[in-house]
């Protein structure tokens, strides 16, 4: 940083003097970095926020807040992501996308513990009209791809079943679903298309990318399979940061701010991220003063430039504690997509309590970019210039439409080469990879709704 | 020669990807495409050529200032554009512009380097010195303040430095010797520093176009490496040292990632760019406001611009004025910032080029 903040200053650049300011302070507590509260007393060590408990003890990172405070802090970062961004109401019934990993798992139990004071509202309230929402939990066996012995793979399900039982009611319904199912459910030898699908992809990254836009329609197909209004995924500050800079260096800048948001209603089943704003230190930290049980065998390895950019941010976040979340700030200051928010309710078979609360809620459509069309694969928005000549829609089959309709990044580092095997290539993609792309046209309604929205009339208006 | 005798002697040996002729002397960098060594050059001057003529870099009857260091960017830019002026009549004028930190056994030699340029492409030389400019040499300003935060001096200095001679050149733009690898490095450090205002004009080709001197970079898709790679065929003279007072700056975190990148995927440096250029960056980002110092009159968001501020402190015998986080005489504020130089850099070369 020596040389440049110096150059940085001449025009005044005040933003990195406070990352500055708090670099320092933040070599002192790890897992602080953003409050600035001083007062480090080395001899009385007590939490810092309710100043009589002990301080959580642990190895290597020095916390500051006592076990309740530091899980009510990060609750509270859930609780303000869920309520800000309309993320769940009381009608929705939302599937939890669960990994094993510290990062689900400490969603699934800010979900269940959400779900557990809605019940007791309700059992206390006299006219019971703010329903409770249900929950479910979602996993994807990606032992078709990974392959993992048989007897792991059984203990793995084994401790995730008992996880999900053991969460007080109300039960939450636990779908295993294997990624191959990503294809319809009439379609022949699915894990062996799967197979020779992710085959014909040569480039390493590309193979992960792919792989992880089908896990994405596994559990988009989950949902709204079993009735889902929401996806939530564990995605946290640091994975978002390492997303930012791998879609920088892979050349997705227009499309970057569709995926980092806090809401991507994109999909017939918004996701939504509500640890958008933890670290996953904090995660882990939770899980292990917790007692929450992690299970990491199912997830894949990590290779190619996604493993390199984790690497990178790692160093990064060793250096300076609260890189990810410049990282990510710096990121969330692009201009989000006219999907990233959860769209009004106007349904009059939702129960008014329901739409009333979400009126509550800061709705009011900010800046955003209407986009007309979407790479059939990554699902992302394209940029005019990226699009090459793409004037027929309708014949997707195609495979002379289907290359110049994909955004450049897939098309170098997921479709294949040689425009002979791209016939193949297509056939061999589950069929909603294509239908996704039709159903824009459909949602075009959104956009043209989006472009007379000034001159449109709500009711939301009169209470602004 | 090497073709004749591929040629002749190997008929099924690999040859040139381009011109399928001659035997391939290299790897190109930024394709991995085996090529013979005329194929490199004129694709190499090919592809410069058309970054100007498409975003329209040079106008007939232009002055332009090469901002040259002697290193090899500078070098390369000035044989280049000394070259392509010629072939396809740009009619600009071109000139060196250098400028003269006053650091002994660093800039004296590369400056020997410069002058050698001067007659070997023709083109007029300005030499610019802090010692004239602002009374003090880099040497007198280190022995003042010593190793730490020196750089800070030197780039504020270099940028005004920079604009001042071209005014007494009278050119209309200087073109500086940034490549491509130094633009996807300053893209990253943008978003590593959470820096929106810089983020969404550092991958223009030209910038300063509402000050007094544009600046513009032809280098901007011009792979690092290639750039050494003709240097070297060409047999080009330039100097290859680094600053003595920031060694250790040279290499950086993010230097280092783009690197590995590079080795994995060599197109991911263009691909930083291209999202660096297709960022949305929202209207309503607040923006430093641009004014005038009230002493120089140079610009500056600012009472005084930062060169001004960081003289009175040398003047004054406070060196330490404007360094780090305080403001300087801007309000009064003199808090004093730890740094130290260029150990756990995230960035690289933030001295010793023509980078502001």
């Amino acid at each position: 940083m020596a040389c440049s903040s110096g150059a940085c200053q001449s025009n005044n650049c005040y933003k990195q003097e406070e990352e500055e300011e708090s670099e320092q302070n933040s070599i002192a507590s790890i897992l602080d970095a953003k409050r600035g509260t001083e007062s480090n007393d080395p001899q009385q060590s007590l939490c810092i926020k309710c100043k009589a408990n002990s301080p959580i003890s642990c190895t290597g990172e020095d916390v500051r807040f006592c076990a309740d405070c530091f899980r009510s802090n990060l609750y509270g970062k859930f609780r303000l992501a869920v309520s800000s961004h309309a993320m769940i109401t009381p009608s929705d019934k939302v599937l939890v996308a669960f990994s094993g990993g510290p990062a689900s798992r400490v969603a699934l139990q800010f979900v269940h513990e959400m779900q557990n004071r809605a019940q007791k509202n309700f059992d206390a309230s006299r006219d019971r009209s703010l329903p409770v929402f249900g929950v479910g939990v979602a996993v994807i066996d990606e032992s078709a791809i990974y392959p993992i012995p048989a007897h792991e793979f059984d203990e793995a399900i084994t401790e995730i079943k008992l996880v999900v039982s053991n969460l007080a009611p109300p039960t939450k319904e636990l779908h295993i679903v294997p990624i191959e199912n990503v294809y319809a459910s009439d379609s022949v030898d699915k894990r062996n298309r799967l197979k020779e699908l992710l085959d014909s992809v040569t480039d390493v990254t590309g193979k992960e990318d792919l792989l992880l836009h089908l896990k994405m329609l596994s559990l988009q197909k989950i949902a709204s399979e079993n009735g889902y209004s929401r996806l939530i995924l564990g995605s946290c500050t640091s994975r978002i940061a390492c997303h930012v800079i791998s879609a920088a260096v892979k050349g997705q800048g227009y499309s970057l701010s569709a995926n980092i948001q806090y809401v991507d209603a994109r999909w017939d089943t918004p996701i939504v991220l509500p640890l958008r704003d933890c670290l996953s230190q904090e995660l882990n930290l939770l899980c292990r003063v917790d007692g929450l049980k992690t299970v990491e065998l199912l997830n894949g390895p990590s290779s190619g430039i996604n493993h390199l950019v984790s690497s990178f941010v790692a160093l990064l976040q060793e250096e300076n504690p609260s890189r990810e979340c410049t990282i990510v700030r710096t990121a969330g200051k692009l201009t989000p997509f006219h999907f990233n928010r959860i769209p009004e309710i106007s349904d009059c078979n939702v129960p008014l309590a329901t739409r009333r609360r979400q009126k509550r809620f800061s709705l009011q459509p900010k800046e955003s970019i209407s986009s007309e069309s979407f790479c059939p694969i990554c699902i992302s928005p394209l940029n005019k210039s990226e699009m090459q000549t793409l004037s027929g829609f309708g014949s997707f089959q195609s495979s002379d439409t289907f290359s110049p309709s994909c955004c450049p990044s897939c098309r170098f580092q997921i479709l294949p080469k040689d425009p002979h095997s791209m016939e193949h290539f297509i056939s061999l993609l589950p069929q909603p990879l294509a239908a996704q792309s039709k159903h824009d046209i459909g949602g075009n309604l959104n956009l043209l709704r989006e472009q007379i929205q000034d001159f449109l009339l709500s009711d939301s208006d009169s209470e602004t | 020669m090497a073709e004749a005798e591929s040629k002749q002697r190997k008929p099924g040996a690999r040859l040139c990807c381009i011109c399928s002729q001659r035997r391939p002397a290299l790897k190109r960098p930024k394709t991995l495409e085996q090529i013979c060594r005329e194929c490199f050059y004129e694709v190499f001057e090919e592809e410069i050529h058309q970054v100007i003529v498409q975003n329209q870099l040079f106008k007939p009857g232009e002055r332009v200032a090469i901002g040259a260091s002697g290193g090899k960017d500078s070098t390369v830019l000035a044989y280049v554009l000394s070259e392509l002026n010629r072939r396809h009549n740009y009619g600009v004028d071109l000139f060196l512009l250098s400028i003269d930190e006053g650091i002994t056994g660093y800039r004296d030699d590369s400056l020997e380097t410069v002058k050698r340029n001067e007659i070997q492409y023709g083109l007029p030389l300005k030499i610019v010195s802090y010692k004239d400019l602002y009374g003090w040499t880099m040497d007198e300003i280190v022995k003042v303040i010593g190793l730490k935060n020196n750089c800070t001096f030197c780039g504020v200095f270099r940028r005004q430095a920079l604009d001042r001679g071209a005014a007494f050149l009278k050119v209309d733009k200087v073109a500086t010797g940034h490549n491509a690898d130094d633009i996807a490095e300053t893209v990253l450090l943008n978003i590593l520093r959470g820096d929106i205002a810089r983020l969404s004009r550092c991958t223009s080709i030209t910038t300063g176009e509402d000050g007094p001197i544009p600046r513009c970079k032809p280098f901007k898709y011009t792979y690092e490496k290639e750039i050494v790679m003709y240097a070297y065929f060409k047999r080009l003279d330039y100097f290859s040292t680094e600053c003595i007072y920031s060694p250790n700056a040279y290499r950086g975190f993010a230097r280092e990632f783009i690197k590995d990148l590079e080795r994995i995927r060599p197109r991911a440096i263009l691909d930083i760019i291209r999202s660096g250029e297709n960022f949305r960056i929202s209207t309503s980002t607040k923006m430093p406001e641009q004014g005038t110092c009230e002493r120089c009159g140079y610009i500056s968001s600012q009472k005084w611009c930062k060169a001004c501020v960081l003289l009175e402190g040398l003047n004054r015998g406070l060196p330490k004025l404007g360094i780090g986080r305080s403001r300087g005489l801007n309000n009064e504020e003199k808090r004093e910032k730890k740094q130290s130089n260029g150990i756990s850099a995230i960035e690289s070369k933030a001295c010793g080029t023509l980078d502001f």
